[in-house]
């Protein structure tokens, strides 16, 4: 057999498409929605923290601690293998995007942190010298820099986390590493690997391109 | 509760064989990490070679990597290339693997660092009679080195992270361990413990880091 | 106008001010003058309570600010400040830094806070520069932005915290210009400075602080041509020789 044939099988490949495809909507849906509850919990802890309450703070900066260090494949596996002898058992896509939601949440707060408390103490002073409350100053004077500030690292975060749905395969999720997996199991061919290695690369290409698009963007003045 | 997720006879029994694992954990790091340094380092020093036909392949090799999720290039060289008559084995996957990957996010730092040195230096450098790899190796890269050390650390805490990916090709790491000691026993206490030896391990690195990038995002302003 | 009794300030173990009475009448300029770390900006910032005074009472305009039941961010609409760092907002346009406040405390809508925005910026002279932001402009005309964005407010009282320090001689003319004129239209005004000059010209009162204390006050010709006590003699001798 020819390495055309045995890596780019036209029968096996067409033969496996639509379930690389459904694994492709899988992972895009997957992705969507860490990006989506990442980004939002770490900026709600970011905020909850500039309240500047003690204990809250300690605890805040234990679990973004946590999170940071703990491997994510070990807390989708903790999650998915553990969780049932708590009488909760969640399924493969539910223990992926919890594990790697908190994993972004906890480096986004981290981020929307440093860049919270990168804001000079002049800019609270002068809007609160013209009567704006704490939120209002919060919302219209320093987030807006703030945010501006944290768009290049957090950019290439989680674009790092997000390529981490393809460790749901290890739970049995279908998503496109997992559906090529079995694929090339039942077909005893690489090619549905290859298909969904093209997936991931069609994916992922222009998420990098646009990370560096940023970046050269939102440079930091240095 | 306690006695599903902390079994203490469980935990007992298992001890020997996480270590075990954390054991090869480290010794995947540290086999990982100067390779993707090295070769880390290549690359951003042939980015300083300013021709097009140098440049375009490395910074399509660097987004090729950042685009392709550590795992699927762990699978594609596992599952894959043996249908080519080409076994590596776990190991070798892993040490071609993690080389790859790690190599392209250490030489983008690396790059970066260097990128960061004023043109200024290098040219009082070579004013003073220096050459060119005499003028990188003592003035450029110990301040890009410095300019990105916490990108460097948070890419190095990362790598260990990394290693944990070993386990699906039946690398006997940490997290291997652990879930054969969670089959094993029915019981959940392995991954928790080593969990928590994962914590103990990188917490120290999480902190540092966590300080030098506050400092570097504030001082970026 | 504002009648402050017995202001104490400690940060920690440091007693930065020691029990200062300060009264300023209606259209009184009140200019302010001591050694770096006299306490002479922290009493500025606590009479509008960006300090939270140790002890001792402050009433402006007949409201008790200390008082809990107070809503600061109403009061501090009619207590502008200017800081000597400016301290627009960057991601802001001048109109958009002078009409914040003038739409969330004041309640404006956008069409009627843009036309008081730029009538405040037309009084610093700077209506033609209402779409730049704060980076296109000089030192001087940010601060002339800072100060339309406390006058759009319509303030009873006007604080100065060191507004020429950070400026480029050549663009301290127009602010103090700036000044002059709000002094003319009858604004109450608490000035921290070392512009002499606009403190001859200018001031009603000039007061000397040092160690957290008033040492001397009185009109200009006293404090700065007949000094009584050897301190505040010791600074003005120091600061002509400068400038």
């Amino acid at each position: 057999m020819s390495f055309l044939d045995t890596f780019f099988n036209a029968a096996v490949m067409a033969r496996y498409a639509p379930d690389i495809l459904r694994g492709l909507l899988v992972t895009i849906r997957l992705a969507a929605l860490v990006v989506v509850t990442g980004l939002g919990t770490g900026l709600a802890l970011a905020l909850l923290r500039s309240l500047g309450i003690r204990p809250l703070n300690w605890a805040i900066v234990f679990v973004v601690d946590a999170f940071r260090a703990l491997p994510p494949l070990i807390i989708i596996v903790l999650i998915y293998f553990g969780l049932p002898g708590a009488g909760w058992a969640p399924s493969p896509f539910v223990s992926t995007w919890v594990s790697l939601a908190l994993v972004l949440m906890a480096f986004a707060e981290e981020i929307f942190w440093a860049g919270l408390t990168a804001i000079p103490a002049g800019q609270w002073e002068a809007a609160r010298s013209t009567g704006l409350g704490f939120g209002q100053t919060l919302a219209h004077v320093v987030l807006p820099q703030a945010l501006r500030l944290t768009i290049p690292p957090l950019t290439n975060r989680t674009i790092a986390i997000t390529k981490g749905t393809a460790l749901g395969s290890v739970v049995a999720l279908s998503e496109i590493l997992g559906a090529a997996s079995s694929a090339v199991s039942n077909s005893y061919n690489p090619s549905p690997l290859t298909l969904g290695t093209a997936a991931y690369l069609v994916l992922f290409i222009p998420v990098v391109a646009f990370g560096r698009w940023v970046e050269t963007r939102f440079a930091w003045k240095r | 509760m306690i006695e599903t997720f902390l079994n203490l006879d469980i935990l007992r029994a298992a001890w020997p064989v996480l270590l075990h694992g954390l054991g090869i954990t480290l010794l995947l790091s540290a086999m990982t990490i100067p390779l993707g340094l090295g070769a880390g380092l290549g690359l951003a020093l042939l980015s300083t070679v300013r021709t097009r036909w140098v440049r375009w392949p490395l910074i399509a090799y660097v987004d090729l990597f950042r685009a392709f999720p550590p795992l699927v290039l762990l699978i594609l060289l596992y599952a894959g290339l043996p249908f080519a008559g080409i076994e590596m084995g776990g190991f070798g996957c892993v040490a071609v693997g993690f080389f790859l990957n790690t190599g392209a996010y250490y030489g983008e730092v690396l790059r970066a660092g260097i990128e960061s040195v004023p043109a200024g230096h290098s040219e009082a450098a070579r004013a003073t009679g220096l050459s060119r790899l005499q003028t990188l190796i003592w003035v450029v890269l110990p301040q890009a080195i410095r300019n990105v050390a916490p990108d460097l650390l948070s890419n190095t805490l990362e790598v260990v992270k990394l290693t944990s990916l070993a386990s699906v090709v039946a690398i006997p790491e940490l997290l291997f361990q652990s879930r054969q000691a969670q089959a094993l026993t029915y019981n959940p206490t392995p991954l928790v413990a080593a969990s928590v030896i994962y914590f103990v391990v990188l917490w120290p690195l999480v902190r540092l880091l966590s300080r030098l990038e506050h400092r570097a995002i504030a001082g970026r302003r | 106008m504002i009648q402050a009794r017995a202001i104490h300030k400690h940060f920690g173990a440091l007693h930065v001010l020691r029990g200062v009475d300060l009264a300023v009448a209606e259209r009184e300029l009140v200019f302010v003058i001591g050694p770096s770390g006299s306490g002479k900006s922290t009493l500025l910032r606590c009479l509008n309570r960006l300090e939270e005074p140790s002890s001792g009472s402050i009433v402006i305009d007949g409201i008790d600010l200390l008082d809990k039941r107070t809503d600061i961010n109403r009061v501090r609409q009619r207590i502008g400040m200017v800081f000597q760092s400016f301290n627009l907002y960057p991601h802001m346009t001048a109109l958009g830094n002078v009409t914040l406040a003038v739409r969330k405390v004041g309640g404006k809508s956008r069409a009627e806070a843009d036309a008081i925005g730029l009538a405040a910026l037309e009084r610093v002279g700077l209506a033609d520069r209402a779409d730049h932001h704060p980076a296109q402009l000089s030192g001087g005309q940010q601060q002339r932005v800072a100060i339309a964005r406390a006058v759009a407010l319509e303030p009873r009282v006007m604080l100065f915290d060191e507004p020429t320090s950070a400026l480029d001689p050549e663009l301290v003319g127009g602010v103090l210009k700036v000044m002059r004129e709000l002094r003319e239209s009858g604004m109450t005004m608490v000035v921290v400075s070392h512009e002499m000059g606009f403190a001859r010209s200018a001031a009603d009162r000039v007061i000397f602080m040092a160690d957290g204390a008033i040492v001397e006050q009185g009109t200009p010709e006293a404090v700065f041509g007949a000094p009584v006590e050897a301190r505040t003699r010791a600074f003005i001798g120091q600061i002509q020789r400068h400038a």
